[in-house]
């Protein structure tokens, strides 16, 4: 497979499983790190163009913390968390206790405390990919950017260039009640062409 | 106000305006004819085509071949090359710890990339706003080929 077009029905709802246990191992992470309950709602997986992915966050000018980590070993990509202003937020509130002011100008320990958190959550969300396939799956650390989410998008997107026009998403929504206010945050798994041909055949499909 | 998507260029006359949204590593490459009022927008993605023989049909991601494509649009629409002038932005390093090498440095290789071009076709670059680490929203006037630049957090500011 070179082209993330010849996915059929029955590839897209086996990566929406590992969607679905990542995610849900991710949010246990996270839940345990903020000392409360975190809803996540069932994992999407779309193959999309790069506009129709920034549309669908809110426009590419919307204001995001976006965490980027590479997959290392026998699946390579990218895992990328995007976190809504307000989710950062709360988040970086929870872990620090302190009150931030603004989001955009995130200093060097609210910056550590972020990524530590999408640390934690992608090795959560990885592991349980890892254990479901026997396959070895390392992650770098993250690295933390704060910007207009077309942009932070744009790394993938050249990533992934040399593939087409198209990028494969596995997108889990993070859902926080906070009394009135909703803030989520997203986890994209990004994995290339050859990753995902060693994910379906481990599982006993063919490509 | 026209649109120009990634990896995707296109033209106005006055009093139009073009704008490319939230530009990361991407570069936003303007070309202006002062005496037609005419612009032109660019938003490509990769440094060169040549690299990527299997994208051959999407000429308007690379900085070697959209440029050429831009040029081209702009004179069949009456522009002269000898008259346009030319203003960057983007290139941003938007991840500084990436180690990645196939998209390290990749907001400096377009950058260069594009710059080569220009200096291939005779283009002169009057205004540059490149690489730093954040995303840049561009707005080209064809009235009078002025480039604002929206930042998410630093504001904005014309060239």
């Amino acid at each position: 497979m070179s082209s993330y077009d010849e996915l059929n029905d029955i590839h897209i709802d086996v990566l929406k499983e590992i969607g679905n246990i990542g995610s849900g191992n991710a949010a246990s992470a996270l839940s345990t790190m903020l000392d409360r309950k975190v809803d996540i709602s069932v994992p999407v997986v779309r193959v999309l163009d790069y506009t129709q992915v920034t549309e669908e966050l809110g426009g590419p000018e919307e204001l995001m913390a976006g965490l980027l980590l590479s997959l290392k070993g026998d699946v390579t990509g990218m895992i990328m968390f995007l976190l809504h202003k307000d989710f950062a937020h709360m988040v970086i509130n929870t872990l620090t206790g302190m009150e931030l002011e603004n989001v955009g100008v995130l200093d060097e320990f609210s910056s550590s405390a972020i990524s530590e958190v999408g640390n934690i959550m992608a090795a959560s969300y990885v592991n349980a990919i890892a254990s479901l396939t026997g396959l070895v799956i390392d992650i770098t650390p993250p690295d933390v950017c704060v910007d207009m989410v077309g942009a932070i998008l744009s790394v993938p997107a050249i990533y992934f260039a040399n593939m087409g026009d198209k990028i494969i998403f596995i997108q889990d929504e993070f859902d926080k009640q906070e009394g009135e206010s909703k803030s989520s945050s997203h986890i994209l798994m990004l994995p290339e062409a050859d990753s995902l041909n060693t994910i379906m055949t481990k599982l006993g499909l063919e490509f | 106000m026209i649109t120009v998507g990634i990896a995707d260029l296109n033209i106005a006359r006055a009093p139009d305006i073009l704008v490319t949204y939230a530009l990361g590593s991407c570069i936003g490459i303007c070309l202006y004819d002062a005496r037609m009022k005419l612009a032109g927008l660019s938003h490509i993605m990769l440094p060169s085509a040549a690299q990527a023989p299997n994208l051959a049909n999407q000429p308007m991601k690379f900085a070697d071949t959209a440029v050429e494509m831009l040029i081209h649009k702009m004179e069949a629409a009456g522009a002269h090359r000898a008259l346009m002038k030319a203003k960057i932005a983007g290139g941003a390093t938007m991840f500084s710890g990436l180690s990645n090498s196939s998209i390290a440095n990749i907001g400096q290789r377009n950058t260069q990339a594009v710059k080569m071009e220009l200096l291939r076709q005779r283009i002169p670059i009057i205004a540059e706003d490149t690489g730093k680490d954040f995303g840049r929203t561009l707005l080209l006037s064809a009235e009078d080929g002025s480039m604002r630049i929206k930042s998410a957090t630093k504001g904005e500011w014309v060239f």
